[in-house]
């Protein structure tokens, strides 16, 4: 019994029973209890052709539950009412799942639970285990999720940029039970790029190989950060550089840039450090100067004036930080690195004090710490006690 | 999808606007108030944003570790503490904002008179995963 197979297989089929006209709640509904008869029956009799069977499978499902329902004439009008199923590009289905996973009238966490469940195929109990809720919390989540999006017409043009950042805040969630979310979110990523053959998403999937690349030296075995420029390099997963590499430089080459594409352009340039001190910080701070004029984002102008601060020295980072919005998240930690980097310890000092107790993460906020305390002991007239 | 921490404190928040001490209500004010904390608890389950919560008991024992082969240390209860949390509630919201509307809906409970309490609850943001995104 081939999982991956099954969840690879969950958006096509669902695809297939919408374009049949079924109302996308019950299409998903009908794949579900496919999915539970095809767990118990393919480990002894594989069948030949797996979607179609699941597709079949879960149209009678479908069927079945509805012939009873009151609501039977109303249904069957809807059904006779579509065009005729005829041949349909599953592809397009598939992108047309993930559109409607991502629709606007759903928040960002519905979307995401929804993204997990009717495009990567997770049950309900593993999206659960993956955001620390109560099973039945997230059910509801999906519920609500179905009913909000129950009347959105599929052929509907989506946005792709919606589905992006929902794909991006899977990757980003570091949450690991039963299921490894970032390789999820890359494994849809990749379906998105081959569906959608767009230069931003390629470049999206780019920036997530390059940073899964350094996923196991990012942190020490008891969990905390290790901050880039002390990373192993060696332990750098080559092979995902250079397949983000690649996806890059062909998005590139097609001169329509975005935001994610220079995200992981400035990724690349520090996976192409061997050394650390070869990174190439002038050009990464063009691509900074590049991202600023794409989103004016104070975080950006935030993390330009760090790779400043390296291209140019200290007094250029904190001349560039100057001009940055005081109450952008981790200000205080850059400051903090720049003014050690200039040699004022004290500054330094306190502002690690403060970028600790500002930290979203209880690793950071170790990290943040033992970076005051580190200083605390190098500066003249404080003793240990 | 971030987590909230709400926390009701029995003694050391500021002063609630209906404040009368729950031992001075009716049963009926108790029952009353009882009901809405479980609707309100119950409305966070159907929309999905309920996590977990719990009400405390009011005694508190402070225990340290007091070395090797050694029995921990207890203390207490401080009779005069100033803080005594009476309970909590854990949820999963999309914004902060949400979170601050959400915590205004809780401290509309129903005290003495059947007049809400417009207590203060403190809302603490639980801290997540180290983002990804960062250099």
């Amino acid at each position: 019994m081939d999982e991956m197979l099954l969840r690879e297989l969950t958006p096509a089929v669902i695809g297939v029973l919408t374009r049949r006209g079924l109302d996308f709640a019950s299409a998903e509904d009908a794949v579900q209890e496919a999915l539970i008869q095809a767990t118990r029956t393919w480990t002894d009799d594989m069948p030949s052709d797996p979607k179609g069977w699941l597709v079949t499978v879960a149209w009678r499902k479908f069927l079945d539950g509805h012939r009873s329902e009151e609501a039977r004439r109303e249904r069957e009008f809807r059904t006779w009412a579509e065009p005729p199923p005829g041949p349909t590009e599953n592809a397009d289905d598939t992108l047309q799942l993930f559109f409607l996973c991502a629709h606007p009238l759903l928040s960002p966490s519905s979307a995401v639970a929804l993204t997990l469940r009717a495009v990567a195929g997770l049950t309900t109990k593993q999206i659960a285990e993956a955001y620390l809720v109560p099973e039945s919390t997230m059910a509801q989540r999906i519920s609500r999720a179905k009913r909000a999006v129950r009347d959105v017409r599929f052929e509907e043009h989506g946005d792709l940029s919606t589905v992006r950042r929902v794909l991006y805040l899977v990757f980003n969630e570091g949450y690991t039970g039963d299921v490894d979310l970032a390789s999820e979110a890359i494994r849809l990523t990749r379906q998105l790029a081959v569906l959608s053959a767009d230069e931003e998403t390629a470049g999206l999937l780019a920036l997530m190989l390059l940073h899964q690349a350094r996923r196991s030296a990012r942190t020490r075995p008891d969990g905390s950060l290790i901050p880039l420029a002390e990373q192993d390099r060696s332990r750098w997963d080559t092979t995902l550089v250079a397949e983000g590499v690649d996806i890059l430089q062909a998005a590139l080459a097609r001169d329509r840039l975005g935001e994610f594409q220079v995200h992981a352009a400035i990724a690349a340039l520090h996976a192409d450090a061997q050394p650390v001190e070869e990174t190439d910080w002038v050009q990464i701070v063009s691509w900074y100067d590049e991202l600023v004029r794409i989103t004016g984002s104070a975080v950006v102008q935030l993390n330009r004036a760090v790779a400043v601060g390296e291209a140019d020295g200290a007094a250029a980072g904190l001349a560039a930080l100057a001009s940055v919005d005081r109450s952008v998240p981790r200000y205080a930690a850059a400051a903090a690195h720049l003014h050690e980097k200039a040699g004022d310890s004290q500054t330094a000092a306190e502002l690690y004090v403060e970028a600790a107790r500002l930290a979203s993460s209880l690793a950071e906020r170790h990290h943040l710490t033992l970076c005051a305390a580190r200083i605390g002991q190098h500066r003249p007239g404080i003793t240990e006690s | 999808m971030a987590k909230y921490l709400f926390l009701k404190h029995y003694r050391g928040a500021p002063a609630s606007a209906n404040d009368v001490p729950m031992d001075q209500w009716t049963p009926q004010e108790i029952d009353a108030h009882m009901q809405y904390m479980e609707d309100f608890a119950d409305k966070l389950r159907a929309t999905g944003e309920f996590v977990d919560s719990q009400a405390l008991g009011p005694e508190g024992t402070f225990v340290r570790y007091d070395g090797e082969g050694k029995p921990p240390v207890t203390d207490g209860p401080f009779a005069e503490t100033k803080d005594l949390i009476a309970g909590w509630m854990l949820i999963d919201v999309d914004t902060y904002a949400r979170a601050l509307e959400l915590a205004g809906e809780l401290s509309a409970a129903p005290g003495a008179g059947g007049k809400p309490i417009h207590e203060w609850l403190e809302v603490r943001p639980a801290m997540g995963s180290p983002t990804t995104i960062e250099d």
